[in-house]
């Protein structure tokens, strides 16, 4: 299974290292919704700072939606989805494959998000280990649940408009908990993350494990 | 014309007309009881005549969900999948939705004049509002065309993932509130209200008829979505003839 998913992961992060579709597309898309934030907001350092954790986390949130739809896109073409099928790959591998390329190219705009926060807000980046800690089981647990709604809505012919509704409100506890974590560690205090992180790992295995006994039913079905 | 094979036997259609009527006569007393024999709350005056209304709503939401994730995860189960459940969990679902909404708004109103605002953002009225955003993407992901059993299992393992969320929203919104401040607006020794006397017995009947409503809206509404599925297979001129053939047994 795992041997599946790296090779899966791998395949997926060679079509993005090697189409650029994320880095030409969504990143330039995360750095508009942190600028337009900002002018949502004003230009008071004393506002944008203490929002940076919770515009963080939104940005990151609709920038899952935009991934996971291209992760499924690419899945589309050619009849890609016939050939996983016929694969012979175990569909619990096929899923943690396609998370795991989710969830890193996630992080990797993480890290470009942290720079613009802290650039564009004036977020005084602390507590790096909780802010690292909260963005990866946080992504793992949005690369979950989006990989799971992807595969249901691909193939769907209302899949943009259906899989944010889907996603979005499933999600909220990640948004809450990363946020908490998040503000903790920038206010000085990653003492108080700590419960918040617990919040994210409960969320991110629960939903890995949905995804690796649900997947399989729902690739088949699409 | 072809015996009508999806028309309710008569005994059937004779007991949901009756629950039906039960349903309305349960309404219709409790907002009679509630309005006008009922006394006013010594705190909070006539605002409490919502009570009646308020909590067999939202425990009617509620139990629409818990029917739904218990049809969607039998349907899901091999050794009990059939199509009936999931015909329940999508008619249970919708009508959980509308009791929610109804949730929401008669929850509104009583909030207003008793918190000050229209919404305030407690645990339990963001987990609803959540629940009700949750649920409408379920109806959404069921309308969504396609095979009957590609279409329920979809519709199973969705009901599922929405249902697991419920508690993690609950408990980090929760924690999230009373991390931030002191329970000002809904402190459980304030908000307390004793009922006592003919209150109890209005709110009882009040929980009771709503809870009837509930299951003749469902049981309707279980018949359509049957129908629908007979329209697809064997087009709308059968079905039709099946729903008049009903009228006329009745």
């Amino acid at each position: 299974m795992l041997r599946d998913a790296v090779l899966v992961a791998g395949k997926d992060l060679r079509i993005e290292l090697r189409s650029r579709i994320g880095l030409n597309q969504v990143g330039p898309f995360a750095i508009a919704v942190l600028l337009l934030f900002g002018l949502a907001l004003g230009p008071d350092r004393a506002v944008l700072a203490p929002a940076s954790a919770g515009l963080f986390w939104v940005a990151v949130l609709l920038s899952t939606l935009l991934a996971v739809q291209r992760s499924y896109a690419i899945e589309s073409a050619d009849a890609a989805r016939d050939g996983l099928r016929l694969s012979g790959l175990d569909p619990a591998g096929i899923f943690l494959g396609k998370a795991g390329a989710v969830a890193a190219q996630l992080l990797v705009l993480e890290a470009g998000l942290t720079v613009g926060v802290a650039l564009l807000y004036g977020a005084h980046l602390s507590g790096g280990l909780v802010l690292i800690a909260a963005c990866a089981a946080g992504t793992l647990g949005l690369a979950a649940v989006g990989t799971l709604y992807g595969v249901v809505a691909s193939g769907l012919r209302t899949r943009e408009t259906l899989l944010p509704l889907l996603f979005l409100p499933v999600v909220a506890p990640v948004l809450l908990a990363a946020t908490k974590a998040w503000n903790a560690a920038l206010a000085g205090t990653p003492g108080r993350a700590g419960g918040w992180l617990d919040v994210l790992v409960v969320f991110a295995v629960l939903y890995i494990a949905i995804g690796t006994v649900a997947f399989g039913p729902l690739l088949e079905d699409g | 014309m072809s015996t009508p094979r999806f028309a309710l036997p008569q005994g059937r259609s004779r007991a949901l007309g009756a629950l039906g009527a039960a349903a309305l006569v349960g309404v219709a007393a409790t907002v009679w009881l509630g309005l006008f024999v009922t006394p006013p709350d010594q705190f909070m005056g006539n605002l409490v005549r919502l009570l009646y209304i308020h909590p067999p709503m939202a425990w009617v939401a509620f139990l629409a969900y818990g029917i739904a994730s218990l049809a969607s995860l039998l349907y899901l189960w091999p050794r009990t999948r059939a199509e009936h459940f999931d015909r329940l969990a999508g008619a249970s679902a919708e009508v959980g939705v509308v009791f929610t909404g109804l949730t929401l708004v008669s929850g509104s109103i009583w909030g207003r004049p008793t918190w000050g605002a229209w919404w305030v953002w407690d645990p339990l009225l963001t987990t609803t509002a959540l629940l009700f955003v949750l649920y409408l993407g379920y109806l959404a992901l069921r309308r969504v065309p396609g095979e009957f059993h590609v279409r329920a299992r979809r519709s199973a393992i969705g009901a599922l993932i929405a249902f697991v969320d419920v508690p993690i929203v609950y408990f980090s919104v929760e924690w999230w509130r009373s991390l931030h401040q002191a329970p000002t607006v809904l402190n459980p020794t304030t908000h307390k209200t004793y009922v006592h006397g003919s209150m109890a017995w209005t709110l009882l009947l009040g929980f009771v008829s709503f809870t009837l409503v509930y299951i003749w809206l469902m049981a309707h509404r279980y018949r359509l979505g049957k129908l629908e599925d007979l329209e697809d297979t064997e087009g709308l001129g059968a079905a039709l003839a099946e729903r008049r053939a009903e009228g006329e047994a009745a």
